[in-house]
């Protein structure tokens, strides 16, 4: 990432001080002004949410829903690339697995992953299996339709120069179909991860979060993830929690996202000279 | 092989005879190829000149491996290369291939493209194809790039360091497909010098389609002016500009008179080309 001008930084720090200004502002219009702003004044202000989150960060409940999300999310992921990786390689390169499962897979895949929750309550033995196989279900497609692009699009020369040069299938596979396919599985995964989190906050809010790991008994019950913490928050009447929790996970994605992005550098040292 | 005392004929003569590709069912298809009989001397550079798409590019890869023959034969050296009963040769290294836009290896180094071949056969261990591939690209000029990866060096030098690729594994014919295409005219002459003193090293049979008339003279042997679509030689020549040759022979009074022999061939063509509206292939 490219450091920012000191002008662009500036601007950004700004922006977001301007942003909070109102925000608190307007949260507060009715104390402030007499005249409540609508909408905005219903909101929990920056400040209360801040006070509200210094409280939770001595309570372990908070953090053990950042744990359980976390994993979930590590589950469910991991699984996708694991299955997904090869499965999407195997597309591409036998045409005989493509025609067979390629359709069905187009057929499943404009299902949302959300839409899944009732059927997976009902197919899956367990809660968090429910859970764990809809956040497979999000990554899973993202991934396998980026591996299935970026092993088509392989130049086939690459692939002619390799046998001429007397290159054996299978090094053929290991030594270029797989570095060169490399680039499009870190998009699959970075995609796949932002994907991940939205669907397990989701499913947690919708499933009820509920894992034998119990919640602190907290007013607002903390345990059952960051999509539960929220939604417990809400039903609970802790507003300001709601706030946490939503920046919760968004930082949360950031620092997986941040984290997939680096590893895919790491991987493909060649792509900084493009 | 005691190469010295061998007749030069032995090591990479090419010969193809009545070779015919249809892409397609035989009703509807595309003629590529019509019957092209020809001889490739080993050891000597032959030009294979043509418009675009005129289906010389399917000759190659016949001579590669990588497309298969409708009908006739090609020989390497007098042995089958494809023909009735084996329509498809085996790509092997003794037939190497240089790309137009180029085929090195993205993620591997410049020294680790040049060192894959001897690898991947088994002939040496990952030092010793690393040594000799530094050896090699120093000798031609490609100094202080070993570790770079392609991406990061002009496409001249790409193009130089597939060409190295390529000899590493001692080919007996090296197939270039217009790889100087895609080159700047200035960048376009010092490889041509530069491929000159690889042959004059090396002397592996040479395989060259090009379109571009001054580059066949310059480098050639033997010039194989090829018709528009479906191909065959239509008239064939043997360039006796003495060799070294250096860019000073683009100004002599024989390289000129060949230009007026061989331009008018290819003119005619060209226009045929042009009026099907051929793409490139």
């Amino acid at each position: 990432m490219r450091i920012p001008t000191p002008r662009a930084l500036t601007r950004g720090i700004i922006s977001i001080a301007i942003f909070l200004i109102c925000w608190e502002l307007g949260a507060r219009s009715g104390q402030l002004f007499g005249v409540k702003v609508p909408v905005i004044s219903a909101v929990p202000a920056p400040s209360a949410v801040l006070a509200a989150w210094k409280a939770l960060l001595g309570n372990h409940g908070y953090w053990q829903s950042w744990y359980l999300s976390t994993l979930r999310v590590l589950g469910g992921f991991g699984a996708a690339m694991l299955v997904g990786i090869p499965f999407g390689l195997l597309l591409a390169l036998n045409r005989f697995v493509y025609q067979i499962a390629f359709p069905t897979f187009e057929v499943l895949r404009p299902i949302p992953p959300l839409a899944w929750v009732p059927a997976a309550i009902l197919f899956w033995p367990t809660q968090e299996l429910s859970i764990g196989f809809i956040t497979f279900l999000g990554a899973f497609y993202t991934i396998v339709i980026n591996v299935v692009g970026g092993a088509r699009d392989l130049d086939s020369r690459y692939i002619q120069s390799a046998y001429a040069m007397g290159a054996s299938r299978s090094d053929v596979f290991f030594r270029i179909i797989l570095p060169a396919t490399l680039p499009s599985i870190i998009v699959g995964a970075s995609v796949g991860m932002g994907i991940t989190w939205e669907v397990v906050v989701a499913a947690e809010m919708i499933s009820g979060g509920g894992s034998s790991l119990g919640g602190a008994g907290m007013s607002g019950g903390t345990g059952g993830g960051l999509g539960f913490f929220i939604w417990n928050s809400y039903t609970g009447g802790s507003y300001e929690q709601i706030i946490v929790g939503m920046i919760s996970i968004g930082i949360a994605g950031y620092i997986s996202s941040s984290l997939i992005r680096l590893l895919g550098q790491l991987l493909t040292p060649w792509l900084k000279s493009r | 092989m005691n190469m010295e005392g061998a007749p030069k004929s032995r090591r990479g003569a090419i010969r193809i005879e009545a070779a015919t590709k249809v892409y397609g069912d035989s009703k509807s298809g595309v003629m590529a190829v019509d019957r092209c009989s020809f001889e490739v001397p080993a050891g000597e550079i032959t030009m294979v000149v043509g418009p675009s798409g005129c289906g010389k590019t399917t000759l190659l890869n016949a001579i590669a491996g990588f497309h298969s023959l409708t009908s006739g034969s090609i020989y390497l050296d007098d042995e089958l290369l494809c023909g009735t009963s084996k329509p498809q040769s085996v790509p092997g290294p003794d037939r190497v291939v240089v790309f137009q836009n180029g085929a090195l290896f993205p993620w591997k180094t410049n020294i680790e493209n040049v060192a894959f071949g001897p690898v991947m056969q088994g002939r040496m261990s990952a030092r010793e194809a690393r040594e000799k591939a530094r050896v090699m690209m120093d000798e031609s000029g490609l100094i202080g790039v070993h570790d770079n990866y392609p991406g990061e060096i002009s496409s001249g030098m790409r193009r130089r360091v597939e060409i190295v690729r390529a000899l590493i594994n001692e080919p007996k014919v090296l197939l270039l497909d217009e790889p100087y295409r895609a080159l700047d005219s200035l960048t376009k002459s010092v490889m041509h010098e530069a491929l000159l003193q690889t042959c004059y090293r090396s002397h592996v049979t040479v395989f060259f389609i090009t379109h571009d008339l001054e580059e066949a003279i310059f480098l050639g042997d033997q010039i194989v002016i090829m018709t528009s679509r479906p191909c065959k030689p239509k008239k064939l020549l043997k360039i006796d500009l003495p060799h070294p040759r250096d860019y000073n022979i683009l100004t002599s009074k024989r390289f000129r008179e060949l230009m007026d022999e061989t331009m008018d061939a290819v003119n005619e063509e060209a226009i045929k080309a042009f009026e099907l509206g051929e793409r490139e292939g």
